[in-house]
């Protein structure tokens, strides 16, 4: 075998299956560029593929392939690291990759009916088996059951595996974190003709995943990583962790009041909603207090110094764009004017890759690193390490070159249309083609297209960084589990 | 943190106000869902019955609650057709399933919620692009089945696409659409001209 070969002989039981999860997670996020930036030239000519792929369909591949690439980076996450930290193989291995598969296939199918079926009649078979038409969780209803029965093969393969080997306190947060991820999904999971019921459960999904145990789920593997990375004790992880659980929690789960404001529910949530989201960028300060004053500890000096940058990206990228563009929105006062504009779209281009893309990058890299033998991966790397450094330099500087087009793009609607002229549909128009907003999504293109162009590195450099290296990674001072 | 680290910076202490903090949390939206829905079902105190589709309905500045509400009138049955609780429910329920099924919220928002390129139809039924309730019905009838001839870009060139859109459908949808907008969205959107009633 040549020197820093891909060889799953380098890995362990649940590291083969977590490089499968992997391998299609950076395939959609491939998937959801290519669909991003076919959605937003529809913003700028919207002739563009009219009739043919219009922009429900583009937009909802671009969202969905968003989530699924999150969740199945996730799924290898907790597969890439649950015989180290449990001290055991993973009990039902092969069934965890029978249910890879499964979700694989389902993704696919799910993909070509909505491009290729778009939609259906106003019928339960529709929202069985074409599109259930609710916005992130547009998969027909057999895909659903097919995700909770994959999630929970899954969730049990995790608690048996800690179960024979050990329990430590990120396993634990793991375990109760994707308890509720999985119950959460099931709210999802029913038909009302009344849309304000609709909406009250569609968000116990949306908002309860993404603003609750998605953060969690980072949580965990951001204080694993640092053990990975820089060798910080574990005890403060640990500690660190339910910190941030605490207050992630605390304010998140009501947090969920401020998608409660216009939808039909009592005024009373305009300040539950309103003061408990407030507080949600809290616990994300705390984490980048967490990840940088580590990394200064070390001085910077890492085993994986791609997986470092991103790990510290992720800090500030969910600070930023989890944390201040939320709160920008937040409360109601501000919020009636920015609800349903481009405000949301900024917000959710920044946070989703700030708190979450980066996250999983940082895993990727980490993984490669393995595959290949445990290569170098620190300073000095041929080439300087050129492609990740552009990669992350073309990726960050183009997702919030997005953010801030976007965010411009909601101003000129929040003003124009909103408060200057009534959200009429004339209003609506008026903002659309107000020259602030029509150049502001030129702009959201051309750092679309620089975001394209660091994707397009990124997966370079993951595929061929530390090919032929012959240099052994220098692990940090080993984290020994506690229990 | 060494192992002597105070109480309020040992591991414990946070496990336990980790756990505590999340079960009282969720306890307390367990309560508030609790006294939501009563106000969320149709015919609730925000969200209207499906029969309020035989009714003229506005959204008016409240001066008291210095925000619009939704103001159900006089009868104004819907297609000039009065129909019963089921079957108002029925027609309500089949436009829901067409909006889903349709794909509508990718491009466009339901109470601010979905996509951005095309309007907001919280408030679609009460809009002044219409023209007259008297033009109304038959104006969103004939857009919604044949939206590249109907449509209007007020000097956009963004287009609705034709979704094969039947006249069954398409009134179903208004009725939706209708039953919708008076739905009490605590003031959202604001300042919004209504249609002349």
């Amino acid at each position: 075998m040549a020197p820093g070969a891909l060889d799953t002989a380098n890995l362990n039981g649940g590291q083969r299956l977590a490089v499968r999860y992997f391998t299609v997670a950076v395939a959609l996020f491939v998937v959801q560029t290519v669909f991003g930036l076919l959605a937003a030239q529809q913003y700028l000519t919207p002739s563009f593929l009219f009739a043919t792929l219009d922009f429900n369909v583009t937009r909802l591949v671009h969202i969905d392939a968003m989530i699924v690439w999150m969740l199945f980076g996730f799924l290898g996450a907790v597969y890439w690291l649950l015989e180290e930290e449990s001290g055991s193989p993973v009990v039902g291995l092969r069934l965890g990759h029978v249910v890879f598969w499964l979700l694989t296939v389902a993704v696919a199918v799910v993909v070509l009916v909505f491009l290729l079926v778009q939609y259906g009649p106003g019928t339960a078979f529709t929202l069985w088996f074409v599109n259930e038409g609710r916005e992130y969780i547009e998969a027909p209803r057999w895909a659903d059951i097919g995700i909770v029965a994959g999630l929970a093969v899954f969730f049990g393969n995790v608690v048996a595996t800690f179960v024979r080997g050990r329990w430590t306190g990120i396993g634990g947060v793991l375990t109760l974190d994707l308890i509720a991820l999985g119950g959460l999904y099931l709210a999802g999971m029913f038909y009302t003709p009344n849309l304000t019921i609709d909406q009250y459960w569609w968000w116990w999904v949306i908002h309860l995943w993404v603003e609750a145990t998605w953060e969690v789920i980072v949580g965990c593997l951001v204080a694993w990583g640092l053990m990975q990375i820089l060798g910080v004790r574990r005890k403060i992880v640990t500690t660190w962790l339910y910190i941030e659980v605490a207050l992630m929690f605390g304010a998140g789960i009501l947090g969920l009041g401020h998608h409660y404001f216009w939808i039909g529910t009592p005024d009373y949530w305009l300040w539950i909603g309103g003061f408990f989201s407030a507080l949600e960028p809290i616990p994300l300060v705390a984490m980048v207090v967490h990840a940088v004053y580590d990394a200064g500890v070390q001085r910077l000096r890492s085993a994986n110094n791609p997986a470092l940058a991103w790990l510290i990206t992720q800090a500030f990228g969910n600070f930023l764009g989890a944390g201040v563009w939320g709160f920008m929105q937040t409360l109601p006062q501000i919020n009636l004017f920015t609800h349903g504009t481009q405000w949301a779209a900024s917000h959710a281009h920044l946070a989703f890759f700030g708190a979450y893309a980066t996250t999983n990058i940082a895993v990727f890299y980490l993984a490669v690193q393995r595959w290949r033998g445990n290569v170098w991966m620190g300073a000095n790397l041929p080439g300087d390490g050129w492609k990740w450094k552009w990669a992350l330099g073309l990726l960050t500087a183009g997702v919030l070159g997005m953010s801030v087009a976007l965010l411009i793009a909601g101003y000129v609607e929040s003003f124009v249309q909103r408060a200057q002229l009534g959200s009429t549909w004339q209003a609506y128009f008026a903002a659309q083609t107000h020259p602030w907003f029509t150049s502001a999504m030129w702009w959201r293109q051309l750092f679309g297209a620089i975001t394209g162009a660091g994707v397009v590195l990124l997966v370079w450099d993951l595929a061929t960084i530390g090919r032929g290296e012959t240099r052994r990674a220098e692990l940090p001072r080993a984290a020994p589990a506690t229990g | 943190m060494a192992d002597s680290a105070p109480w309020w910076a040992s591991e414990r202490f946070w496990r336990t106000a980790a756990v505590g903090v999340t079960g009282a949390m969720a306890v307390v939206l367990i309560f508030l869902t609790v006294d939501t829905y009563p106000a969320m079902q149709a015919g609730g105190s925000k969200v209207p019955p499906y029969t309020v589709i035989n009714k003229a309905i506005d959204y008016r500045y409240d001066p008291q609650l210095k925000r619009q509400v939704p103001v159900v009138q006089e009868t104004d049955p819907l297609f000039g057709e009065k129909r019963s609780a089921a079957a108002a429910k029925a027609l309500v329920s089949k436009g829901k399933r067409i909006v889903q099924g349709r794909n509508c919220m990718n491009c466009h928002t339901l109470l601010g919620n979905g996509a951005y390129y095309a309007p907001d139809l919280t408030k679609a039924w009460l809009d002044p692009a219409w023209g007259s309730p008297a033009a109304r019905e038959s104006m969103m009838v004939a857009f919604l089945k044949d939206p590249p001839a109907y449509g209007r870009g007020y000097g956009s060139d963004r287009r609705m696409p034709d979704l094969g859109i039947s006249d069954k459908e398409a009134r179903a949808v208004v009725a939706f659409l209708k039953w919708m907008s008076a739905i009490d969205t605590n003031g959202f959107p604001a300042n919004f001209p209504t249609m002349r009633q």
